[in-house]
């Protein structure tokens, strides 16, 4: 159960507290500010705090603290809840949103829990209980005076198809799908796979008047390996037929995710010939960072990042590229090297000394690199989208598919 | 701006009270100005001052009381919106003088016809229960309703409440079990959690455990599913089991109900309802099944990382009991040096877990890597899972160690210091082949600062001075040197050091051993002075020491029992998985103990019979007891399709009698084509037909006979309960379900199997008779009388019912009934032989119109275009018997040439995905001027996209498409009145998925004047039955025609088998409404259209 929430900016203060049972004094967040000064970066900070009276969970995002406090049910279930909540709504949830908007979030709390328990947490349906602000309806607001509440019981709240809003219309129906596939990798130091997988999203953006029911099949579905499915999927009829059968949401949402395992073999498409030592003497270091393509398939790599975190004593670095920019911030201790596309003809390369800390003795390990790509019109576990079949509706909407694959946890042991 | 008039100021007043209150400011002062707007028309005012109510309502509760009335009123709004949100608030306002209300509007709304509002009346039991804890039986009355409620909106509600009132009250779940388990899937994300955690515990008191005899699981788990027919006889098995230990467990076929239905759920998005469907499996699945938890949760690894803190935590205590379930997914474990520290801890623990001879290397390579990295607190974990990974695994021991004492020589002190105390406890086990390593490491001494490590090698040389009778002394002479200066801990050491030189050499130590037991007697810690105190008295040889001084060698240097390490997670799991008690490894407040499972299981018949009460009126007994009696998936279809046989063929003349009369009969029946009984004969042979492109040949002498055998005693069964009243009260129904089950039982596999192949040769006769006679098939093809008599319509309805056996037995080996999707197949095939049941059920009999008037015959092929071969469809509205998801489509060749057609069959077709096609077996002539009929069966899926296929001859080939009207993907279910305004309502509820009405009003056509036109209307256009009216009981005679006749039909449709309901209600001045409730929007949109064009005509 949800007892209370409170939001904390990066900087300490809060600035958001609901509590859906009685109130509790906002200084149980003593307890997390003390946890949260012991460990060095925010991302250390334990999810649960334990305090005499009740139990803190706090999550992290880029720009915010989330707590919690509650007791029972399983930790799980909380974490889950607060994501939702944050995603769904506007999208992009930030500091500043959360700030504009503070009374529809605080309306929006309200109506997702009730006594600390999820009510809805669809975000269709709470988009028809308290409308999102939009430019224009703040406008239209103004001038007519009408309200962003809606007046009655969304028709999603009581079907068993909650996702799905009634009475969709649109002019252009049109039904995308982007396959999006992360490879997960780590490569040792002589480029040999230490460990890889690729998780694959499939986000769908459907624009289908009525009530569409849609059948997606692939080619070769038997590549799949794990897969969890948006609750608008029949799981029957994958376990039977492999096709996806589903009455989709309406806009954006994720259709489902798979998980194609490290038993399969998976392609790499890059590899990294990299050199970084330390001198023993005269506190300096050497970095030598060549970056080429390997199995992609006759495509192109773009946004080709490589992610260094550096170790503490290293105090700047003085490098020059081949190709693309590099930036070292001293102060975070990262090292960011922008490539951009790689060029097969002529690979780019990162060359130049490190100085460190005088007197700190060298650090005795490389620093690993993190590697960002993405090869654009490629899924690289070779899944391909057959067809897409819209039955219920007379319309022909407008299809098409999109593979991205990208680097997802991709690093590089030195 | 609040006393102002306009609702947009009163609306930016109040927004920024809101905002206060978000910021946390106090805004209570302002209470009496905002409480007065509670009555306030715009709801968007209303709203935040609902919220501002809730927040600040127990400070100020005299004015809060104010507000009360509106919210009274407010519950009897007739919008569900508002008497939801007024429940809501009004109890969330935690004022104890309004308990009273609070229970009232709280049992107000559990019985309110929204669902909606009955969710929040289930929200609001806790709420009250929390204000007043001495409410609490009144509560449990109105959990205890709420839980009997069938949609799925409120269960997870309820059972949430529930937890939070009596979570202790089991018996109240008894009842409810089997229909929770059922509409787990289709319940909310949130309340799946709730519902599934509160199952683990209901069934960790209700099942035995399914580990007992874990050795005897390989060769019983086949044997465990055998069904049993009688529920006391289990529970002697169960006790048995227990008491001897030697017969195969057998699984609780509920407890198989709850594993198998919440199995899928491991596909959910939502990382809480896999959580909670994988702690369940752990805590309730066989051994064997557990193992399919695991790829689910090393998903969830890819998610959040508080989400996968969570879940490490979960899989780091299931790795100790369970190791193999995660052993494939080793790799997944590894650890990137961007995960925060607690991760890279936990996965490290996974790692240590699951480490074992045949991985070991892998493990310790990864390992090495990881001692290099930048975080400090992750490379000391790393040595001690190094550490614990040599113990557990004897054969890498040394390697581990060398590798270790590679670490002594790291620059870092902490590894250095991390790596002794691991040596210290591997050196421990062995300690005789090693000093070298002690050697090496009382050199170190000299260099470690960190108290831990430096303690933990005085221990080692003390321990083994033995082993290093030079260094010993040197090292106590060099740490007495030092000695005030170093840490508690280190001192006591450097005592123990002392005291066990002095005991083995004394001559060198003795001076030195006194200089430090007096630095001690003076140290500032107590700790400190008591131990030098105590060993000076010990060791020093005194004359008033006692007999303690001889032994006080034996003291010291006993030997010790080397240290196992273990993993901090080995307990942890008596508390309940995924809970936050688990998480802590503490007892968190309000945690529900996870019961021990029992010795012997409870009497699982409480579930029984309370769902049967519970299902009384849609049911008969047997069928709900029986059906999940039994667990091997083939008896239990076979039970099925037993079942509504047998139940529905009480007291009346059974329809093995009939069928055979239509075999027998032959052609006979064909010449009958005009009669009544032509109808329902026709039906039957139709379908008979269809068998016969999967038939193999067989003996037919023997079936007959066997048949024949069977067919009497069924016949004297049938004779025997036809005597038996009709009444259905409870007993007796299931007196009958238990004869009918000993019956089957008796005759078991082999009917059967004798029934299908019955069904194949008689069609083979039929198919004869039929190429014979043409034309007369023709006929019977054509419609019967408008309305017929009661007779024969009961007998048709047999037919259907017994078709319906048949198809299953046919159905049983098709692909379709793929054994991965047993869980929605079954509960809907329930769905649908309760409903079939419930006709005999009650009192009324039953006046649904067999599907009648024309049945309309398509083109599908032109005579000219088709060079004389013309071809013609029609839906015969028969079940498909080789799969009842098809349509049957009927085709007639005629052959129009002067030459013989040969090798007619069906060839590529192309279909929309999902849509399949059984196509029929190909006729290999068809003479000049012949035509002939066969079968072919499509399974639309339930739309209305054409079917194309080519229509292959010897010489040509044509393309033809068969595109159904909406009406004919449904087939006729039957529905006593009751039942469907029940359907009706709970489609409307949203039981059920998508749910749908549309109404739509139209002007009556001028023929359809009386009952019969409309009704014949409608059933020719949708292939629907209509359900019996109320008023006509006997209905022999027309009923009066009521003040506002209503007509309703009901129908499922053939693919995904959901009801379709049509409600025509007449008016005067030939007005009429039509509904259409279904819970495919595409399909009811469609068919009333179709329906609305035949009533106006």
């Amino acid at each position: 159960m949800i007892h209370s929430l409170f939001l904390i900016s990066n900087a300490g203060d809060l600035f958001l507290e609901k509590h859906w049972k009685s109130v509790i004094s906002r200084s149980v967040c003593d307890y997390f500010f003390e946890a949260r000064e012991k460990a060095v970066e925010p991302d250390n900070v334990p999810p649960v705090i334990r305090t005499p009276h009740h139990y803190l969970i706090n999550i992290y995002q880029t720009f915010q603290k989330l707590m919690f406090l509650f007791s029972k049910l399983g930790v799980c279930f909380i974490v889950d809840v607060l994501y939702r909540m944050c995603a769904d709504y506007f999208g992009e949830c930030s500091e500043t949103t959360i700030k504009d908007n503070v009374v529809i979030v605080y309306e929006l709390l309200e109506e997702m829990l009730d006594n600390g328990f999820p009510l809805a947490t669809e975000s269709n349906i709470l988009k028809e209980l308290i409308r999102p602000p939009t430019i224009l309806r703040s406008m239209v607001n103004t001038i007519t005076g009408s309200s962003n509440v809606g007046e009655t019981l969304p028709t999603g709240q009581l079907s068993t198809i909650p996702w799905r809003r009634a009475g969709v219309k649109y002019t252009n129906n049109e039904a995308y799908f982007d396959v999006v596939e992360e490879i997960d990798a780590i490569l040792d130091k002589s480029g040999t796979t230490v460990f890889a997988e690729i998780q694959g999203v499939i986000d769908a953006c459907v624009k289908l008047s009525g009530m569409p029911d849609l059948t997606l099949s692939f080619m070769n579905p038997r590549l799949l390996d794990d897969v969890s499915f948006h609750p608008c999927v029949r799981y029957k009829r994958w376990e039977s037929e492999r096709v996806i059968a589903f009455i989709p949401p309406d806009g954006n949402f994720q259709l489902m995710s798979y998980h194609i395992s490290a038993q399969n073999l998976v392609a790499i498409p890059v590899y990294v010939k990299q050199n970084i030592s330390f001198f023993e003497t005269g506190s300096s270091g050497r970095l030598d960072i060549t970056v080429g393509p390997k199995q992609t398939m006759g495509k192109t790599l773009e946004c080709l990042v490589v992610t260094v975190h550096m170790p503490k004593v290293v105090l700047s670095a003085n490098l020059s590229a081949t190709q693309g920019t590099y930036n070292y911030d001293p102060v975070t201790k990262i090292l960011v090297w922008d490539i951009g596309k790689l060029n097969p003809q002529k690979l780019p390369n990162l060359k130049g000394s490190l100085s460190l800390q005088s007197g700190a003795p060298k650090p005795e390990e490389n620093p690993s690199l993190n590697i960002d790509l993405k090869i654009q019109q490629l899924a690289i576990s070779g899944l391909k989208v057959n067809r897409l079949d819209v039955y219920g509706e007379k319309y022909k909407p407008f299809k098409g598919v999109k593979y991205v694959t990208k680097a997802g946890k991709f690093q590089v042991r030195t | 701006m609040l006393d102002s008039n306009k609702d947009s100021l009163k609306l930016e007043a109040m927004k920024r009270i809101v905002a206060m209150i978000a910021r946390g400011k106090n805004a209570s002062d302002l209470f009496p100005a905002v409480v007065k707007n509670v009555a306030c028309k715009n709801i968007e005012v209303k709203k935040l001052v609902y919220v501002y109510l809730v927040r600040y309502a127990e400070e100020q509760q005299d004015l809060a009381l104010l507000s009360i009335s509106t919210f009274q009123r407010g519950l009897k709004d007739p919008n569900q919106l508002i008497r939801a949100s007024a429940l809501r608030v009004l109890s969330s306002i935690r004022v104890t003088i309004i308990v009273p209300i609070m229970m009232l509007a709280i049992k107000e709304a559990a019985s309110d016809m929204s669902p909606y509002v009955r969710k929040t009346a289930a929200h609001a039991i806790p709420k009250l229960h929390s204000l007043d804890p001495e409410q609490k039986d009144q509560l449990i009355e109105v959990i205890e309703k709420l839980l009997a409620d069938k949609t799925t909106l409120v269960a997870g509600s309820v059972v949430m409440a529930f937890e939070e009132v009596c979570p202790d009250r089991i018996d109240l779940i008894h009842k409810n079990y089997r229909k929770l388990c059922n509409l787990l899937i289709d319940v909310e994300e949130w309340g799946q959690v709730v519902i599934i955690n509160m199952l683990t515990r209901y069934a960790r008191t209700q099942f035995l455990n399914p580990n007992v005899n874990e050795s005897l699981l390989e060769e019983s788990s086949d044997k465990a599913f055998y069904a049993s027919d009688d529920e006391e006889d289990e529970d002697e098995k169960a006790e048995v089991t227990t008491l001897e230990k030697r017969k195969p467990y057998v699984m609780d076929p509920d407890h198989r109900l709850l594993l198998r239905n919440t199995k899928p759920l491991l596909q959910s998005r939502n990382a809480a309802v896999v959580m909670a469907v994988a702690q369940l499996y752990f805590h309730l699945a066989p051994k064997a099944e557990v193992g399919i938890i695991a790829k689910a949760l090393v998903r969830l690894m890819r998610s959040h990382s508080e989400v996968q803190y969570v879940v490490l935590q979960n899989v780091a205590t299931m790795t100790i009991k369970r190791r193999g379930m995660f052993e494939p997914y080793l790799k997944s474990f590894y650890i990137r040096s961007t995960d925060p520290t607690q991760i890279k801890i936990l996965k490290l623990e996974v790692l240590t877990n699951l480490a074992n001879e045949a991985n070991i290397s892998t493990i310790l390579r990864e390992f090495q890597t990881y001692i290099k990295s930048m975080d400090k607190d992750f490379v000391a974990a790393s040595i001690q899972a190094i550490g614990r990974c040599a113990t557990n695994i004897g054969e890498v021991r040394d390697t581990c160690l060398n590798g270790l004492v590679q670490l002594l020589s790291n620059r870092d002190e902490l590894v250095v210091a991390e790596s002794v105390v691991v040596i210290k406890k591997l050196l421990q086990m062995q300690p005789e082949q090693h000093s070298d390593i002690i050697k090496h490491m009382a050199k170190l001494i000299d260099n470690i600062q960190v108290p831990m490590a430096r303690a933990s090698i005085l221990w080692l040389i003390g321990e083994y001075c033995e082993h290093v009778p030079k260094i010993a002394p040197d090292v106590l002479r060099k740490m007495a040197k030092s000695f005030t200066n170093e840490e508690d801990i280190v001192k006591l050491q450097i005592i123990n050091l002392a005291a066990k030189l002095y005991l083995t050499n004394s001559k060198q130590t003795k001076l030195l051993t006194q200089y430090v037991l007096n630095l001690a007697k003076y140290d500032q810690n107590y700790d400190i002075r008591d131990r030098a105190r105590f060993i000076r008295q010990l060791i020093v040889p005194t004359d008033k020491s006692g007999a303690l001084n001889k032994y006080a060698k034996k003291l010291f240097l006993a030997l010790k029992p080397a240290p196992v390490l273990e993993s901090p997670f080995k307990d942890r799991d008596h508390f309940q998985l995924g809970s936050l008690s688990h998480l802590l490894n503490a007892k968190a407040a309000g945690y529900q103990e996870l019961p021990d499972w029992p010795e012997s299981a409870p009497d699982p018949s409480v579930r029984n019979v309370e769902v049967i009460r519970l299902l009384e009126r849609v049911t008969t007994l047997t069928s709900i007891p029986d059906w999940s009696k039994c667990s091997s998936r083939k008896d239990r279809k076979e039970k099925k399709v037993e079942k509504p046989f047998y139940s529905d063929s009480e007291g009346e003349s059974g329809p093995t009698e009939s069928a055979d009369s239509e075999s027998d009969s032959g052609s006979g029946s064909a010449s009958a084509s005009g009669s009544d009984e032509g109808g329902s004969g026709s039906e039957s042979e139709e379908s008979r037909e269809e068998t016969e492109s999967e038939e193999e040949e067989e003996d037919e002498e023997e079936e007959k006979k066997k048949r024949k055998k069977l067919d009497m005693t069924k016949a004297k069964k049938q004779a025997d309960e036809s005597a038996e009243s009709e009444q259905s009260s409870g007993a007796e129904n299931r007196k009958r379900g238990r004869k009918a089950v000993k019956n089957q039982k008796s005759a078991s596999e082999s009917e059967s199997e004798s029934e299908s192949s019955e069904s194949e040769d008689e069609s083979e006769e039929e198919s004869e008779e039929e190429s014979e006679s043409d034309t007369d098939v023709r006929k019977k093809k054509m419609p019967v009388s408008k309305q017929p008599p009661k007779q024969s319509k009961k007998e048709s309805k047999k037919e259907t019912q017994e078709m319906s056996l048949l198809d299953l037995d046919d159905f049983e080996p098709a692909p379709a009934s793929a054994p991965v999707t047993p869980v929605n197949f079954l509960s809907s095939r329930l769905v649908s032989d309760l409903e079939g049941l419930s006709l005999t059920d009650t009192i009324l009999a039953p006046t649904t119109i067999a599907p009648s008037g024309l049945i309309k015959m398509y083109e599908l092929l032109h005579r000219i275009t088709g060079e004389g071969l013309a071809v013609e469809y029609c839906f015969s509205r028969q079940p498909f018997s080789p799969d009842p998801n098809m349509v049957a489509v009927q085709i007639q060749f005629t052959n129009n040439t002067n030459s013989e057609t040969k090798n007619l069959h069906i060839e590529d077709p192309r279909l929309q995905s999902g849509m399949r096609i059984r196509e029929f077996a190909e006729i290999d002539v068809l003479a000049a001027g012949e035509s002939v009929t066969v079968v072919i069966g499509i399974d639309f899926c339930d739309s209305t996209q054409a079917a194309n296929f080519q229509l292959c001859t010897h010489t040509r080939k044509f393309f033809v498409s068969v595109q159904p009207p909406v009406g004919e993907l449904m087939t006729p279910a039957f529905l006593t009145e009751n039942d469907f305004k029940k359907e009706q309502e709970n489609l409307l509820n949203g039981k059920l998925m998508g749910m749908n009405e549309i109404l739509e009003k139209l002007t009556l056509g001028e023929k359809c004047v009386n009952e019969h036109v409309i009704v014949e209307r409608v059933t020719a256009t949708a292939n629907l039955s209509r359900v019996p009216c109320g008023s006509d009981k006997e209905c022999s005679t027309p009923p009066p025609p009521p003040s506002a006749p209503v007509y309703r039909f009901a129908g499922k449709t053939v693919s995904s088998g959901c009801l379709v309901l049509v409600t025509v209600t007449t008016k005067e001045g030939g007005g009429a409404q039509l509904t259409v409730n279904c819970e495919k929007m595409v399909i009811g949109t469609m068919l009333v259209k179709d329906i609305l064009q035949a009533l106006s005509q």
